[in-house]
């Protein structure tokens, strides 16, 4: 069982607060990402969990147990660092041992738990090698058998992809979403990647300057987004805000378009018209970046190749299913 | 160092530099060579005579050189122990966030500044006098017995001295190490339960093995010439107690002005320094591999 409920959580380091209490709860066996901006506070907010740091107020219930007096060791959870933090003069099997050790189990049990968790991330080859004798990938595995072995009620994740290349990055991802699956382990996870939130979380909580500003499924928050601050971070590229004349008209101080929703027409009046700043061709995608004039810099996103160039005429008609709404203290108008 | 041109123009100016530093070597080298095969006594100016290897029999069957040896491996092995057990527990503490740390970082490390002969001066006439001495104070205020340090225990007063003196040197080095010790790691472990002993045993300690085995080497260099500190406070005295194979050679050249015997008693620590060096980088070197 990994169910997790914050209620309240506080954290202050001297006259700044950090965390201006947050409520959450984490349901056994989700996965559940923390994104947003550096400085937010999301892995401090990790760190109360795990115990690293004390909270400043409000409680941590694991499992309905309140854990804020309780050391790390004793929450029976296990992290996954930024830096993977192995014990560098241990072998592999000496670093994923070391937790059990600890825990003084006998040696033969030690070995065969180790020796499962390796093949279960396809170590068993490197298990009397040094970190420093590993590629990045192998580490990051390491580190996540270290995790796993102790067979924790929750895995915390504290942006463990980020010392990755993209490619690996990539395929790490796939392996840490089916991994976690497979155990059925609650986790939670910190990025500031959004892409990364998206593809591996089934819920997502978005953290700006200490507040919880959305949880929610991911495509909820695509589709729904509470806030101006959750519909720019999440989607890439960013959602197009618009004020003044045109918000008025649908009776909302800002509206946002995702990039995806606007049609591109070559110069045909109607819509909003620009001239294309700079055109993206990837192929797959044609980003265009049109200066609308009094509307400001406006980005429209064409699955598939479009022949358009940098100074066409253009003009954007948004999808008016899809525009989002917004009062004067950014929050989101529902229809 | 990509064409021929630059490599000849790099070693052509190199030469004069490392041409200086081989003669600068090899000259009072060869010197010494050369004044351990001679009876050259500077009582006796003129009188010097090609005499072989009899200043090396001379040297080495002398009962006093067996007697200093043993007491500079006693010196160097004693100064080493205590520096690090005394050191790793003065690192850890330092390491610890307190009031005006900086100040007793500055402090602690003052020691390493005061000159030998100053510091031995120090102790023997302020601290371990055995009557107006600190210590003796101290022990009368318990109404015990004065020790009479260079009397009754002359090479372990030479040894507090000299470990007073390293003491901030083999802390400092261990300071510098703790603090790039990887904060994730001790995070790591607490996670993993480690008590904090189990955290010094399995982390910490692993962590400081390259630092303490620089430390081992670096004073192993400097404690076999280990000179002022027992020139000031002892003499080598009394009887040998307290001469190690610097002093020895000091009072063969400068107390019987037998320049010969102390060439060879030079070389021979030449040789006794390599063969602790050698057997050092065995035992700890390892430690110094990435």
């Amino acid at each position: 069982m990994g169910q997790i409920t914050l209620q309240g959580v506080q954290k202050s380091f001297g006259p700044v607060h950090i965390i201006k209490g947050a409520d959450l709860d984490i349901a056994d066996g989700s996965f559940v990402v923390f994104v947003g901006p550096s400085g937010c506070g999301k892995t401090t907010l990790l760190r109360l969990i795990a115990g690293l740091e004390d909270v400043s107020g409000g409680k941590i219930l694991i499992d309905g147990r309140n854990v804020v007096d309780t050391p790390p060791a004793k929450r029976g959870l296990s992290m996954v660092f930024q830096s993977y933090a192995l014990y560098p003069h241990m072998s592999v099997r000496g670093n994923i041992g070391f937790g059990l050790k600890m825990a003084g189990l006998p040696k033969d049990e030690i070995n065969r738990k180790v020796e499962a968790a390796a093949s279960t991330l396809n170590l068993t080859p490197y298990l009397d090698r040094k970190p420093r004798e590993l590629s990045g990938g192998q580490r990051q595995r390491v580190a996540i058998g270290r995790a796993i072995v102790r067979e924790p009620k929750a895995f915390l994740f504290d942006e463990p992809l980020s010392n990755l290349d993209a490619a690996l990055r990539v395929q790490m991802r796939i392996e840490v979403t089916r991994l976690q699956k497979q155990l059925g382990t609650t986790a939670i996870y910190v990025t500031h990647d959004q892409v990364e939130a998206m593809t591996m979380a089934d819920k997502i909580v978005v953290l700006n300057s200490g507040k919880i500003e959305q949880y929610g499924s991911p495509l909820e928050l695509y589709e729904r987004p509470a806030n101006l601050f959750v519909a720019g971070f999440i989607g890439s590229p960013k959602m197009n805000f618009v004020t003044g004349e045109h918000a008025k008209q649908q009776g909302a101080a800002t509206i946002g378009v995702r990039p995806e929703h606007l049609k591109i027409e070559r110069d045909g009046g109607g819509g909003w018209q620009g001239t294309i700043a700079v055109a993206e061709h990837l192929g797959s995608d044609t980003f265009l970046y049109v200066d609308a004039g009094p509307l400001g810099m406006l980005t429209a996103r064409y699955i598939g190749e479009l022949s358009l160039h940098a100074g066409d005429r253009v003009s954007l008609l948004p999808d008016s299913a899809r525009i989002h709404r917004f009062d004067e203290s950014g929050n989101a108008l529902r229809r | 160092m990509a064409t021929r041109q630059t490599q000849l123009l790099a070693r052509s100016l190199l030469t004069p530099a490392v041409g200086l530093l081989f003669i600068w070597m090899i000259v009072p080298l060869a010197l010494t060579l050369y004044f351990s095969t001679l009876h050259y006594s500077l009582l006796d100016p003129g009188s010097e005579s090609f005499v072989g290897l009899e200043n090396f029999r001379y040297f080495l069957t002398d009962p006093a050189f067996l007697a200093s040896l043993r007491n500079t491996l006693v010196l160097v092995g004693s100064v080493l122990a205590l520096t690090i057990l005394l050191g790793i527990p003065l690192a850890l503490l330092m390491d610890q966030p307190v009031i005006g740390r900086n100040f007793v970082r500055l402090m602690v490390i003052a020691p390493f500044f005061v000159m030998p002969t100053v510091s031995a001066l120090v102790w023997k006439n302020l601290l371990m006098h055995p009557v107006s001495g600190l210590f003796a104070w101290l022990a009368q205020l318990f109404h015990l017995t004065p020790i009479d340090w260079f009397n009754d225990v002359p090479l372990f007063a030479v040894i507090l001295i000299v470990t007073w003196q390293w003491l901030p040197f083999a802390t400092l080095i261990l300071l510098t190490a703790l603090q790039s010790l990887d904060e994730e790691q001790k995070e790591a472990a607490e996670m993993d339960g480690a008590s904090a002993v189990s955290t010094f045993i399995y982390i910490t300690l692993p962590h400081l093995a390259r630092p303490i085995t620089v430390v081992i080497l670096i004073e192993t260099i400097f404690l076999l010439t280990v000179f002022a500190e027992i020139f000031v406070t002892t003499g080598g005295g009394p009887g040998l107690q307290t001469t190690n194979i610097a002093f020895l050679i000091y009072s063969q050249a400068l107390i019987q002005f037998d320049v010969g015997s102390a060439s060879a008693g030079g070389l021979v620590a030449v040789v006794i320094a390599n063969i602790v060096a050698f057997f050092l980088v065995r035992i700890v070197g390892r430690n110094l591999e990435a």
